[in-house]
């Protein structure tokens, strides 16, 4: 094992973070690590906390390391906001909420930023909870960029999916539409001290109790909760839901180690495969001179870009049926 | 995917000084240069910065001070990050400091200092310059 997986093993801050830096960058020399990790990861409870812009996901998050860290356990944290779509810069300001933390040596919290990729994640928010998993945090909360109605990729990357809401945001419409709500394990609802709160949580359960696959026998059924994250109101029973939800997913899948259901390492797998398309042979594409001639093609008229694409993707797919 | 290091600086309001426009301006023009930017919010400790920087493996830390104890503070940071092996973090500083102060912080490894009126194109070209992604 080379010295940068032992370092992440004995829970080394300076070699963690440079490493989610390299992950982060694209590094090549990051694989080797990786791999050397995985056998060390699937042992942490990989909570994820999603919900639009505003809605308290921070300040929850600040909450939840406090009650974690009270009953002993170690907390890695992944807090993700936009990277800007013009100067590829990004502000992130998380951390602001969760800095009481910083000098706490069972605490790990890591900023990051979206670098073009939708979704609610980064590319790199999976190899990040790994590595956090094989540093041997307890549990690993991600907390997604802000999200509106379709950013559901945080649920392949969590064990538990936590859907944060507030008060009045819609009606009963917004409730049954497709996307995110059909996500959550748990859902809350944040600032519960203001008007609207009962009809919020009347709307969420009434989209629950339509759902039959979630009240079929011994199905998980994601219970609201109400919390004021800033007053650390009602945020030890939201807690104790997600240990309720840890629970039932061990018993579902017969006290396997979770992280290797199918249906996860499927996931794990496409999304790796995935990203390597993307790097090794999309962006070698765009940049190639028969992309650009595509692009001329298309431009004078000669060719719609529907034929471009089929001419462009022949030489990938090799001889095989487009 | 861009198998390219992009800048990471640290925003940082040490101690008891409430006067963030300032640091929330440089954090934005940070941003729209194309840094990540790492904004700590306030009243933090030498130690408490230092720990984040690290934790977010930062390339530069930027103390922004309008109280009048930068000579504790920022010296004090800097001394933090040789103990913890983050001395390759460049450290700068912005605010009010009387002239007499600026060579004494510069002396104790503040890399630069800018005051009031220096305009934000100078600071960010400054960093371009003098800051470099670690680890290359």
């Amino acid at each position: 094992m080379t010295s940068v997986a032992e370092k992440v093993k004995a829970g080394d801050v300076r070699t963690v973070a440079r490493l989610i830096r390299d992950i982060d960058d694209g590094m090549p020399g990051v694989k080797k690590t990786l791999k050397e990790l995985y056998p060390y990861t699937g042992r942490a409870h990989v909570i994820g906390i999603t919900g639009s812009p505003g809605v308290g996901k921070s300040t929850l998050v600040d909450q939840m390391i406090n009650h974690l860290r009270k009953k002993g356990k170690t907390v890695g944290t992944l807090a993700i906001d936009p990277t800007s779509p013009f100067s590829g810069g990004a502000i992130l300001g998380d951390r602001v909420r969760m800095q009481r933390h910083a000098m706490d040596q069972g605490v790990y919290i890591r900023s990051m930023a979206t670098r073009g990729h939708f979704g609610g994640l980064t590319h790199s928010t999976r190899s990040a909870i790994d590595v956090l998993d094989a540093m041997g945090k307890d549990y690993i909360i991600v907390e997604t960029v802000g999200v509106g109605q379709d950013e559901v990729d945080v649920v392949k990357a969590a064990h538990t999916t936590i859907i944060v809401l507030v008060p009045g945001m819609g009606d009963d419409i917004q409730a049954i539409k497709a996307g995110i709500l059909e996500i959550g394990d748990i859902f809350v609802i944040n600032k519960s001290e203001r008007e609207g709160t009962d009809k919020t949580l009347s709307d969420i359960r009434a989209m629950i109790e339509m759902d039959p696959d979630k009240y079929a026998k011994g199905k998980w059924k994601p219970p609201i909760l109400k919390t004021e994250a800033v007053f650390d109101k009602g945020v030890s029973e939201f807690l104790e839901e997600i240990d309720k939800h840890w629970e039932y997913l061990k018993e579902s899948c017969d006290g396997k180690a979770l992280r290797k259901t199918r249906k996860k390492v499927r996931d794990e797998l496409a999304e790796l495969i995935k990203n390597r398309f993307i790097k090794d042979i999309l962006n070698n594409l765009i940049k190639s001179k028969e992309f650009d001639k595509a692009v001329d093609s298309i431009l004078n008229g000669t060719i719609d870009p529907y034929t471009a694409c089929d001419n462009v993707m022949l030489p990938i797919l090799g001889t095989r049926k487009k | 995917m861009a198998n390219k290091r992009v800048l990471r600086v640290m925003v940082a309001k040490p101690g008891l000084d409430g006067h963030d426009r300032g640091a929330r301006i440089i954090a934005r023009a940070f941003r729209d240069a194309g840094f990540e930017v790492i904004y700590t919010g306030l009243h933090q400790s030498p130690e408490e910065i230092v720990e984040a920087a690290i934790q977010e493996d930062v390339d530069m830390i930027g103390l922004s001070s309008l109280a009048g104890a930068h000579n504790y503070l920022f010296p004090r940071t800097v001394e933090l990050l040789r103990e913890k092996g983050g001395d390759d973090i460049v450290v700068c500083g912005g605010g009010i400091f009387p002239d007499n102060d600026i060579s004494e912080l510069k002396a104790s490894g503040i890399k630069e200092v800018f005051t009031p009126g220096t305009p934000l194109t100078e600071i960010i070209e400054w960093v371009q310059e003098n800051v470099k992604p670690r680890g290359g």
